[in-house]
């Protein structure tokens, strides 16, 4: 317990450094309380984090922590009432403005009346794209989510996960530096999702973007991550960040591994501790 | 297995149907057909129709070709039967008693159990089988009809009360021009020019009162009161302010039309959930192009329910309206004239075009929906 504390301490020591030019999102002392009928609810309070270009973030935390929170404040769905973010060196809003990344829902909110491919042109239509160019990130987006041959589907034509990967694709499709993505492989099952992770990987490599990805599975975190952000509720607040040492080229047997395994361990206890702390 | 057993715990209707059709027929051999003193025996041709029902339940009950020919056998004798039953009756209006009633429903029973046999048929092809479910409510239709045409003539129903319907279809193809030129003053004009406008000033007022959201409480509970307003006492007004002609009850039609479309409108345009509200606004997406390529296309299933709720909306406001005042054409005015002049079979023309209209019109509309609807759940099924 002392060690999980002390491991937390150095990080918060190492996330008071100035502001780097790779820095893609910055969190000082961040809080966001709701007014509710039934009184105040501090969704987060007193959140730092700094996130690197090209780090693979996640957030976990049991429901309730504020991790989802967390997100849609770097997306500007959500504004702070105290402290201060800024991701690429701006605003939240002005960064959803410039349309500096792509969010991926915990459902695939795919429109019904549209096929794929036009659900992929969306956000292409609303950036004001031309015709060749939409065509062209939309054969691109789809086949790197596996999805060549159903442009011409409807949504409802398909399964879940191949509507929560045509919602990937739509994300990918505006071409950001950041990819936001809350629980997207939460409703699927362990199989599809095992295989999802693995290609969200090699993307991730192939891309060099920066990730922040909510989930609540411990495997998942650890498997995709750089760094783990171990959340914990009421009020919801960092309680442990996890750098880790996996190599960046990873495969799915690496979850047998003894460094895998440890810091599974380092993440159970962190969200074990912050329950016990509520209780 | 399982479906046995459910089929023979179930009432079997078609065999019911067959045993009443032969009770029915035994019923009208042995009672009066018609008064004074008129026997099955002394009206040869019903004599066939009972014979022909008789012989037709009997081979159903029997089991013999209990296929899709003997039922097509047993619907054309039926529509045989059934025409002689039409036939006899109109040599003795008003004089049917206990036995020709006995035959008529035997008749109608009949036919029933067609329509029970055709319903039951698997059809494999995909044409067929729309043809088929196109059939079944034709003929429940032309049922209607046939016992309507038999019961008013045999009872001898006066013309003032209930015309036949052949009454009604002979008036109706003498009065074409008449009822040619209604329809254009009444539907062409009125109600095509009042819901077009009314439907589409709604539509603009929802978008306007989504934008703007004090005009909500403003304009809604205005709205509500127009559409609150009795239909006959806002027709006279409309007369005075917008002439005899067709304007006025254009004017009553947009009052009619515009509630239903604004109400619909504004709860459909709400209808989008949080979170595709939040992906438009991670594209940046600004007022407009969320309203045309999110919202828009989710208020479709409402828009369309406003659209076909005031398709006879329209009808009845244009209708009624002309009742206060109108040149001397129009379906409403014709049918308060005639009203006054006992043809009621003009009236029931008269109806019988509106009916027509309005079925077709809402029908057109329908089909519309379906087309940009296909992808909502009621529609692709």
């Amino acid at each position: 317990m002392t060690a999980l504390a002390g491991a937390k301490d150095t990080e918060m020591v190492d996330n008071h450094k100035s502001a780097s030019p790779d820095r893609v999102i910055d969190i000082e002392k961040l809080s966001l309380t709701f007014e509710t009928g039934d009184g105040p609810v501090h969704a987060l309070s007193d959140i730092d984090l700094k996130i690197e270009q090209g780090d693979f973030v996640s957030f976990i935390g049991p429901s309730g922590c504020g991790k989802t929170t967390l997100l849609r404040v770097i997306a500007d769905l959500e504004k702070p009432t105290a402290g201060s973010i800024t991701v690429n060196g701006v605003s939240p809003e002005e960064a959803r403005l410039n349309r500096a990344y792509g969010y991926v829902f915990q459902a695939a909110a795919l429109y019904s009346w549209r096929t794929i491919a036009n659900n992929v042109a969306l956000p292409l239509e609303i950036m004001g794209l031309s015709r060749s160019e939409r065509q062209e990130r939309i054969a691109r987006n789809l086949e790197l989510v596996n999805l060549t041959g159903f442009e011409k589907k409807y949504p409802w034509q398909l399964s879940g996960g191949m509507q929560q990967r045509a919602s990937i694709a739509r994300a990918l499709a505006v071409e950001p530096d950041l990819l936001l993505m809350d629980e997207p492989f939460g409703a699927l099952d362990e199989i599809v999702r095992d295989h999802l992770n693995e290609q969200l990987l090699q993307l991730w490599a192939k891309t060099s973007k920066t990730v922040a990805f909510v989930t609540h599975s411990i495997p998942e975190a650890v498997f995709l991550s750089t760094k783990i952000v171990v959340l914990c509720p009421r009020p919801g607040r960092i309680y442990d960040v996890i750098e880790s040492d996996l190599p960046r080229e990873r495969t799915l047997d690496i979850r047998e591994s003894p460094e895998f395994l440890k810091i599974a361990h380092r993440v159970r206890e962190g969200l074990k501790a912050g329950h016990s702390y509520e209780d | 297995m399982s479906t046995r057993i459910l089929s023979k715990s179930r009432l079997d209707i078609s065999a019911l149907l067959a045993w009443l059709v032969v009770a029915l027929v035994i019923v009208g051999l042995f009672s009066t057909i018609f008064t004074p003193d008129i026997g099955v025996m002394d009206a040869p041709r019903l004599a066939l129709c009972l014979v022909l029902l008789a012989i037709a339940a009997v081979r159903y009950e029997l089991g013999f070709m209990r296929n899709r020919f003997g039922d097509v056998m047993l619907g054309l004798v039926t529509a045989f039967a059934t025409w002689l039953l039409i036939d006899t009756v109109s040599n003795h209006p008003g004089d049917a008693a206990l036995g020709f009633w006995a035959l008529t429903a035997a008749a109608w029973a009949s036919a029933w159990l067609f329509v029970e046999r055709l319903a039951s048929w698997q059809i494999a092809s995909k044409t067929a089988s729309r043809l088929t479910n196109l059939a079944i409510p034709a003929l429940f239709g032309i049922t209607l009809l046939v016992l309507w045409q038999i019961i008013v003539t045999g009872a001898g129903v006066p013309k003032v009360l209930l015309p036949a319907p052949t009454e009604i279809w002979l008036r109706l193809i003498n009065s074409v021009p008449t009822l040619w030129a209604d329809f254009r003053q009444t539907f062409l004009k009125a109600v095509l020019a009042g819901y077009a406008i009314g439907c589409g000033s709604a539509f603009l007022t929802a978008v306007l009162v989504d934008r703007v959201p004090f005009l909500r409480r403003g304009l809604l509970p205005i709205g509500n009161l127009v559409s609150a307003l009795p239909i006959i006492g806002v027709a006279p007004i409309m007369v005075m302010w917008f002439g005899f002609d067709w304007p006025s009850k254009a004017a009553v039609v947009i009052i009619m039309t515009f509630f239903p479309m604004l109400v619909n409108t504004v709860s459909g345009l709400a209808a989008s959930d949080p979170m595709q509200r939040d992906l438009m606004r991670t594209y940046a997406s600004g007022y407009w192009q969320t309203l045309i390529k999110m919202r828009l296309p989710m208020a479709m299933p409402f828009i369309f329910n406003a659209l076909k709720i005031n398709s006879t909306l329209a009808m009845i406001g244009a209708i009624v309206a002309e009742f206060f005042g109108t040149p001397t054409v129009g379906m409403g005015f014709r049918i308060s004239t005639e009203v006054g002049r006992m043809n009621v079979d003009m009236v029931w023309a008269e109806i019988a075009v509106a009916a027509l209209a309005g079925s077709l019109f809402y029908g057109l509309i329908a089909l519309i929906e379906r087309a940009v609807t296909f992808w909502h759940p009621s529609v692709r099924g």
